[in-house]
């Protein structure tokens, strides 16, 4: 012992107990201090909308968990079988090896149903998430450069989280699911030449056959996780790269963090809410149903039960179906063609590419080339918050008309009606949405130019030597005053001749759409407008202010 | 010591032991009081019993005649023969009338898409009149009775054919759907076996008519079976938030789960006071 100490004098020295020295061994094996070091002082602002990323992360992970739980049980074949399991009302049903082994972890196998019900509620939660996550991007400018590839990773991810939800909705081979697949089978044989070779193609034939679950099996559980953490581990990575944004306010720029680092604040608040989250969905599982098989029965290819949808994501490309007037189909040259779903499939492609490529095509309008990391307040971005509005308004009544039975018999309305309706908010719902959402935004901007100038309005009447009542105004603290002036103040794009000297059609075309993304605006006051409306207050105040705090003195 | 006082008891005991003190006198007592309460009971459901095979009297028909004049004629005619405003009953049967009345659905509260259920205006006593005198007019499905209502069927072929006839409209779990201009499949939560029934024998509104030929009476009996499973077995995986599918599993998640995220992320990120 004396041998050793006498030899490393050093590692004795540095010694502090049981941590520091497996910290040291690991350090000595690994190298990973530096990792930590680096990793570790990484600095993430706290706001709760930046922690709707961790949620979709975390139910993820609670799907990779409970999902391995579910392969150990489920079968993945459609061979027919008779149910024999505990469920009364199913006994010696014919169904395949899939819902008979989807019944059995409902009903037979310790602990399937709860688990069961969390990977299908944290698959709804997954999707949730990472829209209300995309939300907070958009609206608050986030994709701007330099992150513009991570939007359409995380846009990706969000399409392949709906592909993860409809293949695993369509595993159990339930009443349900064989429906949402004869949808899609539909769909697949409306495109015109390949539609049916195509369909043939999947499904191992004619619809149903008996290879459609073993191949959305392989896709569920291998393909499109593997791609997803992939993606996500690429998401994260360049969220380290980019640093996180954050919104403005005093001491925040484009070139610093304010908020606490990974270590130890980050990673200890991260770790306990993915508890958190973990247990708000062990909560739901435990009480509320999802997915009934049991109620549905097997697949058969004659009935569909009355409120079939698809699970909440893929409602707004159901709902867009329904939407569609009778009477679209024609024939041409001895062929159906189904406009009813080529419209449909084109108008819903349409829609999912602009939102993916959105940040190019408004870094082309607006030909901004900085780099930015401190947030747009959506008030600020009045255009971008009023497309924003157009497209959730635009989506939401495409989801809304998934429900449209639902609505129709649950507020007594005419299933007529309620499709009317929502064909009309479709199309004439986002312009509406743009306007109004447009002139709020500006109108809030004014608002808060009223507050920087004048300050806000106490409600302290004073009367003044002469006679005179005036209300005090109270201003805005330096910290406040900050949030409210420091903005980018952009403007319409100069329509200028290249080295040509001619002025191209692209070039008109985006000028065009500048001036129509920046005309209307409100400009931050600026120092001089400040002075001046400070200047001016100060003789009117400063008598009325003294003297009212004199008289409450006594 | 203890035992003392007690000596002087089994004496008296003995005393009475064949009388009112007899150890099984309560029993007795029981016996007779569960015989008269029995017999009483017994002879007065026969008079009701004979009450209701007197249903198709000339007596209850007329009364049927009377109120049928009174709340029903208006839309379907003095004899029942319809008008613009309500079909004819001619050949519609007992079964028919007990359901529509039964509900509550008759009489129409006003004119719409389809009449809706609400609370019963008419007496047991009354109803069975109208049904008897409606019944009277021309041959029709009687009120079924008996085994088929019993509930104790298969349910396993209930619930398959509840799949492949009922569910389109009124949806796996019963539950309910829509249907084309503001007409609807109601729930058929807590509607009773005999109304399942006739509903089914006379198709009422726009439901179509599951005769004998097309769903046997032991068929029938297996679907009401199943309705009844599943009313009295609450969903294994807890609130069945109103069997509705994933509609109401979506509001659910947005509402309620991402809702009580959203407010712990405000909670975790609030800053100490």
């Amino acid at each position: 012992m004396t041998s050793v100490s006498t030899r490393e004098p050093t590692e004795v020295k540095k010694s502090g107990g049981f941590t520091a020295s497996a910290a040291n061994y690991i350090d000595e094996r690994t190298s990973v201090s530096g990792a930590v070091k680096e990793l570790g002082r990484k600095i993430f602002p706290d706001h709760w909308s930046f922690l709707l990323g961790e949620v979709a992360l975390f139910s993820f992970v609670i799907i990779l968990l409970s999902g391995s739980f579910l392969t150990f049980f489920f079968d993945a074949s459609m061979a027919e079988v008779h149910y024999d399991g505990s469920y009364a009302p199913l006994k010696g049903i014919a169904m395949s090896a899939a819902m008979q082994s989807t019944m059995d972890i409902s009903f037979d196998i310790r602990g399937g149903l709860l688990m069961r019900q969390v990977h299908h509620w944290a698959a709804l939660l997954f999707v949730a998430a990472i829209g209300l996550h995309m939300l907070r991007v958009f609206f608050t400018g986030a994709f701007r450069k330099p992150r513009e590839i991570n939007w359409v990773i995380g846009f990706v991810l969000f399409i392949l989280a709906m592909a993860e939800g409809f293949t695993g909705y369509s595993l159990p081979d339930d009443l349900l699911s064989g429906n949402g697949l004869r949808i899609i089978d539909g769909l697949i044989k409306g495109i015109p030449v390949i539609g049916t070779w195509f369909s043939f193609l999947l499904f191992g034939g004619e619809f149903p056959g008996t290879a459609i679950v073993g191949r959305l099996y392989s896709l569920h559980i291998l393909l499109l996780p593997a791609i997803i953490v992939a993606l996500i581990a690429m998401h994260l990575l360049f969220v380290v790269v980019h640093k996180h944004t954050q919104y403005p306010s005093a001491g925040h720029t484009n070139k610093n963090v304010v908020g606490y680092p990974i270590l130890p604040v980050y990673a200890a608040k991260a770790g306990g809410f993915f508890f958190i989250v973990f247990g708000v969905v062990m909560l739901i599982a435990s009480f509320v149903t999802i997915n009934p098989i049991w109620n549905y029965g097997p697949y058969d290819p004659s009935p569909v039960s009355a409120g079939t949808q698809p699970d909440w994501y893929i409602g707004f490309a159901d709902g867009a179906m329904r939407l569609v007037p009778p009477g679209w189909e024609f024939v041409w040259l001895n062929h159906t063609y189904s406009m009813n779903i080529l419209v449909v499939l084109g108008v819903v492609g349409l829609f999912i590419v602009t939102v993916m490529i959105y940040p190019f095509i408004e870094a082309w309008i607006t030909g901004d080339k900085r780099e930015h990391h401190v947030l747009d307040r959506p008030r600020n971005a009045p255009t971008r918050t009023a497309i924003g509005a157009a497209g959730v308004t635009f989506y939401a009544s495409l989801w809304a008309a998934a429900s449209s039975d639902i609505m129709a018999t649950h507020f007594h309305l005419t299933m007529e009606g309620v499709i009317h309706t929502l064909q009309a908010t479709t199309l004439l719902g986002p312009f509406l949405a743009f306007y109004i959402t447009k002139r709020v935004c500006l109108a809030l901007m004014k608002k808060d130019r009223e507050i920087v100038l004048h300050g806000y309005e106490s409600g302290r009447i004073v009367r003044l030597p002469g006679g005179e009542y005036v209300e005090v105004h109270q201003q805005v603290d330096d910290f406040e005053r900050w949030k409210l002036v420091s903005y980018n103040d952009q403007k319409p794009l100069m329509l200028r001749p290249n080295a040509n000297g001619k002025i191209t059609v692209p070039e008109q075309v985006r000028a065009g759409l500048s001036r129509w993304f920046f005309e209307d605006r409100i400009a931050p006051v600026d120092q001089i407008e400040l002075d001046q409306a400070h200047g001016a207050h100060h003789t009117e105040i400063e008598g009325s202010a003294v003297q009212p705090a004199q008289i409450t003195d006594k | 010591m203890t035992r003392k006082p007690m000596n002087p008891a089994p004496k008296a005991r003995k005393g009475r032991k064949a009388g009112r003190r007899h150890p099984l006198a309560s029993v007795a007592l029981i016996a007779i009081g569960l015989l008269f309460t029995g017999g009483a009971y017994a002879a007065f459901s026969t008079t009701t019993a004979s009450a209701e095979s007197d249903a198709n009297s000339q007596q209850t028909i007329d009364d049927g005649e009377k109120l049928f004049a009174a709340n029903c004629a208006t839309c379907h005619g003095l004899s029942a023969q319809g008008s613009g405003d309500g079909p004819s009953l001619i050949g519609v049967g007992a079964a028919s009338v007990d359901f529509q009345v039964g509900t509550g659905r008759m009489p129409l509260q006003m004119q719409g898409p389809q009449a809706l259920k609400k609370p019963v205006q008419f007496t047991e006593e009354q109803t069975a009149a109208l049904a008897a005198y409606v019944a009277s007019l021309a041959p029709g499905p009687a009120i079924p009775e008996g085994e088929v209502l019993d509930g104790q069927g298969d349910a396993a072929v209930g619930a398959e054919l509840f799949r492949i006839n009922c569910a389109m409209c009124h949806n796996v779990a019963g539950a309910g759907g829509a249907l084309t201009e503001g007409k609807f499949a109601p729930s058929l939560a807590d509607v009773s076996a005999v109304h399942v029934y006739e509903a089914m024998v006379t198709g009422p509104q726009n439901m179509p008519v599951f005769n004998d030929m097309n769903i046997s009476p032991e068929n029938k009996r297996d679907i009401i079976t199943y309705l009844k499973y599943i009313e009295d077995n609450p969903s294994p995986g807890g609130l069945a938030i109103g069997s509705l599918g994933p509609v109401a599993e979506g509001l659910f998640i947005w509402i309620f789960g991402l809702g009580a995220i959203v407010a712990l992320t405000v909670w975790i990120t609030a800053k100490s006071n």
